[in-house]
């Protein structure tokens, strides 16, 4: 497999650090002091019970909160008012009023993209992701499946390095589920890491190569997902795996 | 209500006889209040625009200001620029006072805070749902307001009519900057204003039916062209 990213001349963005993260809401510590340091390569999957802050992680990972405490540092910081070398797909895609193919191009735009080159490059993605046969659709018309590819389109097309992805199949059909994690894997087999939150333990079985299981705002466990789903270290993730914990 | 049924026929033999000084009078007004209301939106769109996507101090108290000149007085902001562009005003060297130009001032005036603060409502809604995309996509702050104003195009439209429709009923402001001079600065509001005065009461209601209908019929066509773009682009 050829790594789209082995041609990036600029240091690697990863590894992340989070150095004892706090973040705190309305009183309440949402993060209550997170370490771990993530590597480029394997598929992370964060999951826990609802409440656990795990979005939240995720926002602090990606940059979109401060943390109220403690340090996120990537190895070499992006540039502020530079292209951004990470993107994020949220639970319910947030697509701009313009054609499939224009959303895509916009995403390119931003990132400095000379404009010569994102047409095809936005097509491009758009194939990758099989929304080639609507890139001229108006993407608010397309079914909440195909607007999440496109959303899914829009952050490959960017070759991001990190891909933070935020339940992006919460609210689809199981087959419209199915073609997200086609995307994602074919998105992490061309060499972008996969952080990614889910509270649906299929598919993090499926997808995982390893789990970090939050509980109240702390990182309860950190485990390979063979070993996690089988025999898992804190009582916690026990009790969460039993589903006596709400999730 | 016979002087109702009366003025629809005078406005019909107005319109029928296509009136040369009344299609004058049509033409000005038009003339003024889409320049006035292109001027607002190239100050109020950008203005609301940015209001809505930052957050500073006394933001809350620009919001409540801007909220309140939304009830300008007419005859109040005809007045301010009356003294604005009077000889003796600061910008009476110009020797505006009395001309369509002047008139045009007046109504941006007023109009502007309407655009400017019911853009900035619509943006800052959308912003609270676009924000954290278009953050993670490195927009900046004069990048994410224009990208919402060309997003919400089709709301905007609304909130440009209602404008629109400020500046073509008013008729304090043209009355006192531009003066109702006959085929110089008579728009339809003064004209009314003016033959209601004189006591021909029929000659004033037709030219409220013209003035309706033309509002109207302008409405009616931003209405279509946005109801079509809006089902094709969702």
């Amino acid at each position: 497999m050829k790594s789209e990213l082995a041609m990036r001349e600029s240091k690697d963005l990863l590894p992340l650090r989070l150095e004892n993260i706090v973040f705190v809401a309305g009183g309440r510590r949402i993060i209550d002091g997170i370490s771990l340091v993530l590597d480029a390569g394997a598929r992370t999957l964060i999951v826990g019970p609802n409440g656990a802050g795990k979005s939240v992680l995720l926002r602090l990972c990606h940059g979109l909160l401060e943390p109220t405490a403690g340090a996120v540092r990537w190895n070499s910081a992006e540039t502020p008012g530079c292209a951004r070398r990470q993107a994020m797909v949220f639970q319910r895609p947030i697509l701009l009023r313009r054609s499939a193919v224009g959303n895509v191009s916009y995403a390119l735009k931003l990132a400095r993209i000379p404009r010569v080159q994102r047409i095809a490059r936005a097509r491009d993605a758009l194939r990758k992701v099989g929304l080639e046969a609507a890139a001229a659709y108006p993407a608010r018309v397309l079914s909440g499946g195909e607007q999440q590819r496109l959303a899914l389109a829009r952050a490959w097309s960017l070759r991001p390095e990190v891909l933070f992805l935020d339940e992006p199949t919460a609210s689809l059909d199981p087959r419209a589920a199915q073609e997200i994690e086609n995307v994602i894997a074919a998105m992490h087999a061309a060499g972008t890491k996969i952080v990614m939150v889910t509270h649906n333990l299929g598919q993090a079985r499926r997808m995982a190569d390893e789990i970090l299981f939050l509980h109240q705002g702390k990182l309860v466990e950190r485990a390979d997902a063979g070993r996690f789903f089988k025999d898992p270290a804190s009582p916690e993730a026990a009790r969460f795996l039993e589903g006596e914990l709400p999730w | 209500m016979s002087g109702l049924s009366e003025a629809g026929g005078e406005a019909l033999r107005l319109i029928a006889g296509a009136d040369p000084r009344l299609l004058d009078i049509v033409l000005l007004s038009l003339r003024v209040s889409l320049s006035a209301v292109a001027i607002a939106c190239l100050v109020g769109l950008p203005l609301g625009a940015a209001i809505g996507v930052s957050r500073f101090h006394g933001r809350r108290a620009l919001i409540v200001v801007l909220n309140a000149l939304m009830g300008l007085p007419p005859v109040v902001v005809g007045l301010l620029v009356y003294l604005l562009l009077s000889r003796a005003g600061p910008l009476g060297e110009l020797g505006l006072l009395f001309t369509p130009a002047a008139m045009v001032f007046a109504q941006a005036i007023l109009i502007t805070p309407i655009i400017a603060a019911l853009s900035r409502q619509v943006v800052e809604d959308a912003w609270a749902e676009y924000h954290e995309q278009l953050r993670s996509l490195g927009e900046n702050r004069v990048g994410a307001a224009m990208t919402l104003l060309w997003d919400l195009r089709y709301s905007l439209v609304t909130i440009v009519l209602a404008g629109f429709g400020r500046a073509a009923a008013e008729v304090g402001a043209v009355m006192i900057v531009g003066g109702n001079i006959d085929g110089v600065t008579r728009v339809m509001t003064t004209a009314i204003a003016l033959e209601t005065s004189k006591g021909d009461l029929p000659l004033a209601l037709g030219l409220g039916v013209v003035l309706l209908s033309i509002v109207l019929a302008i409405n009616a066509a931003a209405y279509v062209v946005k109801e079509s773009a809006e089902r094709r682009t969702g």
